[in-house]
């Protein structure tokens, strides 16, 4: 024993910057998962700050005399139906689509992975009751479990994060079953076996770290459909359902009313949606690429 | 094959029941009071709530419902409208082939160009095309399909008047609904107004077919490159094929089997895609229904078009698992 952990010592000093930090170099030489970084960043920022950054506030009622203005040096993304300034309520919605849309997916990804680890650890009937659940889930294509899930709930933040959470969950837990069952056989698992681990921790000490990465890829791609899908649900009118709360999906309710008018109004709000999703999007396949490399192009 | 399908049908079953379950309790189980409250929304008054719950048995336990509401289900019968009081299954007929016409618009588009993008790219990897390719199937996974719709509407209809961006043709015409597929009417009505009718499916069907055509490009490119580099395709290369024989007979051939899986998949995104399409465009469809009947609180048309939505789905995966089979002579399901 002790002479192969000095060997292991004296071959590792070399490389032992570990598998996050190589992965995390990777990463940060991949210019399209920056680029996507960046993109995430400026909503960030732009959510984090907006009460400092907007030039106006996202809601005052009354100025329906100020509605409907172009773009102009004062509004510089225009005026919405109700005199609201664009730029402002982007800046104010994207706290609501950024934070509903991530927290959504980690929703999904606590929800999922407990259902995938107690299916893939514990197998036999278990496992067979749970996945034909999540089966009954999956047969409710897309945005339509969602929808119904939203419709069930009634309007609210929470309420739409939990459904489009639950929406997700399947898609984590049977990505975490499938690593979790190809896991069960390899050697350092069975070692831990013959040397007595009780199920619990071969399971949360060997398996879950090593089964962690394609669920951190997924995850950030899903933050981008989830950011398109509770925009999806407010554009529905299944939003938050406060007026005076600037959500990104909502401000494109009735898009059709200003499509001659103010096409603006539908491009600006628009552009936000797909910038951030590409970055989430940019991130994940970096992501991917960098905590895999034998998928490296 | 028998087998095979007679086994997938089973499995299907318990699925559909487990659905049927969670979807009867989702009514019975709605926040703001009893189900016969929930039904009625802000028309509720003691004489209307006895009345439901006496006519829909709403007061017996809720196994003798489940029984009772199994039993309606498999003779068909999946409630009517508490808004207009029609049959759900009645309406459903009238306003699926508008959704089927939309479904298939799309695929035609998504298969169409996605297929050759995805052969395009492969043949150079990471060259330009390449790129360009990767960056439009990028963008087509991360636009909504609501904010694609209104910018082709915006573009094509307002600004260049191209296309039309309403419904399914120009009522002005009055094409009678006979079948209630606008094209296939459109053709019964003669005229030339099929080409009316054509043009009122452009631009949902490039809408909703984006997301769809950027997963066919991902996957075919991945695919092509992937049986490329296979023994076979050196072996056909080295003993003089053409490149068009080596491309149709040995890379495509193979290829084609991860691409139809994934046309199957994408094909129930379609269905679940076509609620905000039909929304964008007033498309007269399954979609735009389950919007409205949200919106107006019917309940029972909600909870009978998810479950008709999942029985759909699951239909297409089943027919998709059996061109699988039939595709890819390596397997044969038992």
């Amino acid at each position: 024993m002790a002479t192969s952990t000095a060997v292991t010592v004296s071959v590792t000093t070399r490389v032992s910057r570990g598998l996050w930090h190589d992965a995390f170099r990777r990463l940060m030489r991949n210019g399209p998962a920056i680029v996507g970084m960046v993109f995430i960043a400026i909503f960030v920022f732009g959510a984090i700050l907006a009460p400092i950054i907007a030039p106006y506030p996202p809601n005052v009622p009354g100025q329906l005399g100020n509605a409907m203005h172009g773009p102009s040096l004062i509004h510089i993304m225009g005026t919405d139906t109700q005199g609201n300034d664009e730029f402002s309520r982007i800046l104010y919605g994207a706290r609501i689509s950024l934070t509903v849309g991530v927290v959504a997916v980690f929703f999904g990804l606590i929800g999922g992975t407990t259902v995938g680890a107690i299916a893939g650890g514990a197998g036999g009937i278990v496992d067979g009751i749970l996945m034909r659940v999540i089966d009954v889930l999956l047969a409710v294509p897309g945005i339509l479990l969602a929808i119904g899930i939203v419709a069930w709930l009634g309007h609210g933040e929470i309420q739409i994060m939990l459904a489009v959470g639950i929406s997700y969950s399947p898609m984590f837990a049977r990505l975490l079953r499938g690593s979790l069952l190809a896991l069960r056989e390899s050697d350092y698992v069975i070692a831990a076996r013959s040397m007595g681990a009780s199920p619990v921790r071969i399971l949360v000490r060997h398996m879950l770290p090593n089964a962690l990465t394609p669920l951190i890829v997924q995850a950030t791609l899903a933050a981008a459909t989830a950011i398109i899908d509770v925009a999806g649900l407010g554009f529905l009118g299944l939003g938050p359902g406060d007026p005076r709360i600037a959500e990104w999906g909502e401000m494109l309710t009735d898009s059709s009313r200003f499509l001659q008018s103010a096409p603006y109004l539908i491009f600006f709000p628009g552009a936000a949606i797909v910038i951030s999703a590409i970055g989430f999007n940019l991130l994940g396949d970096g992501l991917r690429e960098a905590l895999d490399p034998r998928l490296k192009r | 094959m028998a087998r095979f399908i007679v086994r997938r049908l089973l499995v299907a079953i318990p699925v559909l029941l487990g659905l049927s379950v969670i979807l009867f309790l989702f009514l019975r189980l709605l926040p703001g009071g009893g189900p016969a409250e929930a039904i009625l929304g802000q028309h509720a008054t003691p004489q209307l709530v006895a009345q439901i719950t006496a006519a829909e048995g709403l007061d017996k336990p809720l196994y003798v419902q489940y029984v009772a509401y199994l039993g309606r289900l498999l003779h068909g019968d999946f409630g009517a409208s508490f808004i207009d009081g029609r049959e759900v299954a009645g309406t459903f007929l009238i306003r699926f082939p508008a959704t089927v016409e939309l479904t298939i618009g799309a695929l035609i588009f998504a298969v169409g160009l996605g297929i050759p993008l995805g052969r395009l790219a492969a043949r150079h990897p990471n060259g330009w095309i390449d790129g360009v390719v990767t960056a439009i199937s990028l963008f087509g996974i991360s636009i909504p399909v609501f904010v694609l719709g209104y910018t082709l509407a915006f573009i094509f209809g307002v600004e260049l008047h191209w296309l039309p961006t309403l419904g399914q043709n120009d009522p002005r015409l009055g094409v009678d609904p006979v079948t209630h597929f606008a094209i296939i009417d459109a053709i019964l009505a003669g005229h030339w107004y099929v080409i009316d009718a054509l043009a009122h499916l452009i631009l949902p069907s490039i809408a909703l077919g984006t997301i769809p055509l950027a997963v066919f490009t991902r996957i075919t490119r991945a695919s092509v490159i992937e049986v490329s580099n296979e023994d076979y395709v050196r072996t056909a290369r080295a003993k003089g094929l053409t490149d068009r024989r080596v491309n149709d007979r040995h890379i495509m051939r193979n290829a084609w089997l991860p691409v139809t899986t994934v046309i199957g998949l994408e094909t129930g995104a379609l269905l679940a895609g076509a609620v905000l399409t039909e929304t964008v465009f007033s498309w007269n469809g399954v979609g735009s229904w389950v919007v409205s009947s949200i919106q107006n609180h019917d309940y029972i048309v909600v909870q009978s078009l998810i479950l008709i939505f999942a029985s759909i789905f699951l239909t297409v995966n089943l027919i998709v698992d059996m061109g699988y089979a039939f595709l890819n002579p390596r397997i044969r399901y038992g």
